[in-house]
């Protein structure tokens, strides 16, 4: 019955080669690899068009055409109070999406800030995934007072509205910064967002992953490691890590794009990554007084994250079709 | 069935004083700060600081100060801000607690009725055009910052298409009490209410949509096609109705999550003062009192309701009920 295919292939390649042949989500991997890479060439670009997106310049003058433009402009109706940022260009290298208060290039910091936000996500995705693993893996295998206390602990972190908790713990760490001991992080540490981004959703995680770990505990494999004598720390290595591990994958790109959603809103509440940094959520912000006049200044950032955040969720989709073709695995809610 | 209701309480009971335990440690144990600078705002005087050390007892003993901040909060109401001198909070949370109900609640309503059409229509439609349209109209609600679309909202219907006939209808942003106003308080709440429902529209939709498909598996509705029923009556009547046990439940998790505060980011973009603008003020004049108080009622809020929905559940269920 066993044709050759069947024969060569393991589960990882078969998952890989269903991946591959998913055009949808390839063409989803595309957009967001093509996103991190104009992302990761914001230096280029600043450098290229000769702008500081960190420094305030009310003063620039560009010139279009051979005609001068100041970036702030007059107005030339009503009271005539107060300046007005120079509106997009459209011309690359050129305040391309025209500038924001305080005469900086909108396009550049938008690149400057996509960094940011994508670092950000994939630093608590990572923190997030250590974590829960860690927890799920403790509290399933062992069970009993461990799994009590473990288990305890997530119910709470769970009960607790996301974005209050984020508030609560930002309000306290954003403020001054933190010093424990030897260390110190400044309050303007992007650290920070990612410690209270991958604390919140650490839950989200660890309860599926418990839940998993707990089932193959009582599994044949695994009974008889223990029966063999086998110490707990190479049984949860060897055995149960490689197990759960499919499930961590379809977490990723969700992740992702979950945290990238909330370091924006947190940074739109001013909470998450403090200027003059930039990131999506902070342009959005600052494009808030400008929305009715230059409403460019928070559109773009706003694409860019509904871009970005719907070609993490496609690809996740077809990342969880191509792994888990019986759909086994439960995500949490988001 | 009572030893479960019991239990479940006890749970709840338990989760509740463990938030309010990581509340105190978050805003008074935090290692390195000084909780009576930060609880008085910038730029305190030092009458001030010693003003906030002695009510709040920072000299006394942690379980002392973890009890008189509970009592300020829950038993006396009498936490009284330092930012904004002698006011009291308790009230102002209390008071702010109906424009987040409008919210949510009218919210809410659109969310069932339409994700319940997209979930029924595109399981009708499986893997077929209707089916795929959907779907993908739901990522991109799901994928859309909550706020940032209040504010391509707000563009639209307040500045760029205020005057064509189909938004000239829609108020200046604000709250109007329902008592007072019940046309007004329904018109300033139509934009809100859309905005906010997006993104639960798309989900639900889709979850809606993966548990009817998987039900159709199932071994009663082959049953049901033995039988001869029509396709319209078994997907009504036989898939969609287990389908909304986890509807159900997860409506009542969400609902409870948007009324403590999830529906803060909201409330901001189109100026309603509701609980979660009220934190957002307060944060803004790093109002330590107000956020400790809206936190700690919000998320006893949601603890409440999950509560609730699980005593239902078990109610609801004949397995639990009869065991």
């Amino acid at each position: 019955m066993n044709t050759a295919a069947n024969i060569s292939r393991g589960p990882w390649a078969t998952a890989l080669h269903r991946l591959s042949r998913d055009r949808t989500a390839l063409v989803a991997l595309a957009f967001f690899v093509l996103i991190v890479l104009s992302c990761l060439s914001a230096p280029i670009y600043a450098w290229w068009a000769g702008v500081d997106p960190f420094k305030s310049t009310l003063d620039a003058v560009i010139t279009i055409d051979g005609v001068q433009h100041p970036v702030m402009e007059l107005p030339t109706t009503g009271l005539a109070l107060g300046y007005t940022p120079i509106g997009p260009t459209w011309r690359l290298g050129n305040y391309f999406l025209g500038a924001d208060n305080q005469g900086r290039d909108v396009m550049a910091r938008l690149l400057y800030g996509g960094l940011n936000s994508i670092v950000i996500a994939s630093a608590a995705t990572a923190f997030t995934l250590i974590f829960a693993t860690a927890f799920g893996l403790l509290a399933g295998f062992f069970g009993g007072v461990i799994d009590m206390v473990i288990s305890r602990i997530l119910d709470v972190l769970w009960a607790f509205p996301v974005y209050l908790l984020a508030i609560s713990l930002s309000i306290v760490l954003i403020t001054q910064g933190i010093s424990i001991g030897p260390i110190t992080i400044e309050s303007s540490s992007l650290a920070l967002p990612v410690f209270i981004i991958g604390v919140i959703y650490i839950p989200y995680v660890a309860r599926p992953v418990r839940g998993q770990v707990m089932a193959l505990r009582q599994s044949d494999f695994v009974m008889a490691a223990i029966g063999l004598g086998a110490p707990s720390g190479r049984i949860l290595w060897k055995d149960i890590l490689p197990n759960v591990s499919t499930t961590l994958i379809v977490f990723i790109p969700i992740m992702m794009a979950l945290n990238m959603l909330t370091e924006s809103a947190l940074s739109f509440l001013s909470i998450g990554v403090q200027p003059p940094a930039a990131s999506w959520g902070t342009i959005i912000q600052d494009g808030q007084t400008l929305l009715y006049t230059r409403p460019a200044v928070a559109l773009a950032p706003g694409i860019m994250i509904v871009i970005s955040v719907l070609s993490l969720n496609v690809f996740g989709d077809g990342l969880r079709d191509a792994l888990d073709p019986r759909s086994k695995i439960k995500l949490g809610r988001g | 069935m009572t030893y479960a209701i019991l239990q479940r309480l006890a749970q709840m009971l338990f989760v509740m004083f463990g938030i309010s335990l990581l509340v105190f440690l978050i805003f008074f144990g935090t290692p390195g700060v000084d909780p009576a600078a930060r609880i008085a705002g910038r730029n305190a005087s030092p009458e001030v600081l010693e003003a906030v050390r002695h009510s709040f007892g920072f000299d006394q003993p942690f379980y002392v100060q973890y009890l008189t901040m509970m009592k300020k909060i829950f038993v006396t109401g009498d936490l009284t801000s330092f930012v904004n001198r002698g006011w009291k909070v308790v009230p102002a949370v209390l008071d702010t607690i109906p424009v987040t109900l409008s919210l949510v609640f009218g919210a809410a309503v659109l969310w069932v009725v339409f994700s319940l059409i997209i979930g029924v229509v595109a399981a009708a439609f499986r893997d077929r055009w209707p089916d795929k349209l959907l779907m993908i109209l739901g990522l991109i609600g799901i994928s859309m910052p909550v706020y940032w679309l209040g504010e391509v909202m707000n563009l639209i219907t307040q500045s760029r298409f205020h005057d064509i006939w189909l938004f000239a209808w829609v108020p200046p942003l604000g709250y109007k009490e329902f008592g007072k106003d019940p046309e007004g308080w329904f018109l300033t709440l139509v934009i809100p209410w859309i905005t906010l429902s997006i993104l639960y529209i798309g989900l639900y939709g889709r979850v809606l949509r993966a548990s009817i498909t998987e039900a159709l598996q199932e071994d009663y509705i082959r049953t049901a096609r033995a039988k001869g029923l029509s396709e319209t009556r078994i997907l009504l009547r036989h898939a969609l109705r287990t389908s909304l046990i986890a509807f159900v439940t997860l409506f009542g998790l969400d609902f409870g999550a948007l009324v403590g505060g999830s529906a803060l980011l909201t409330e901001v973009v189109f100026g309603l003062q509701g609980v979660g603008k009220l934190t957002f003020d307060a944060l803004q004049n790093l109002d330590l009192p107000v956020i400790m108080t809206t936190v700690l009622y919000a998320s006893f809020f949601v603890v409440l309701a999950n509560a609730v929905v699980d005593v239902v559940y078990i109610l609801l269920d004949p397995r639990v009920r009869t065991s």
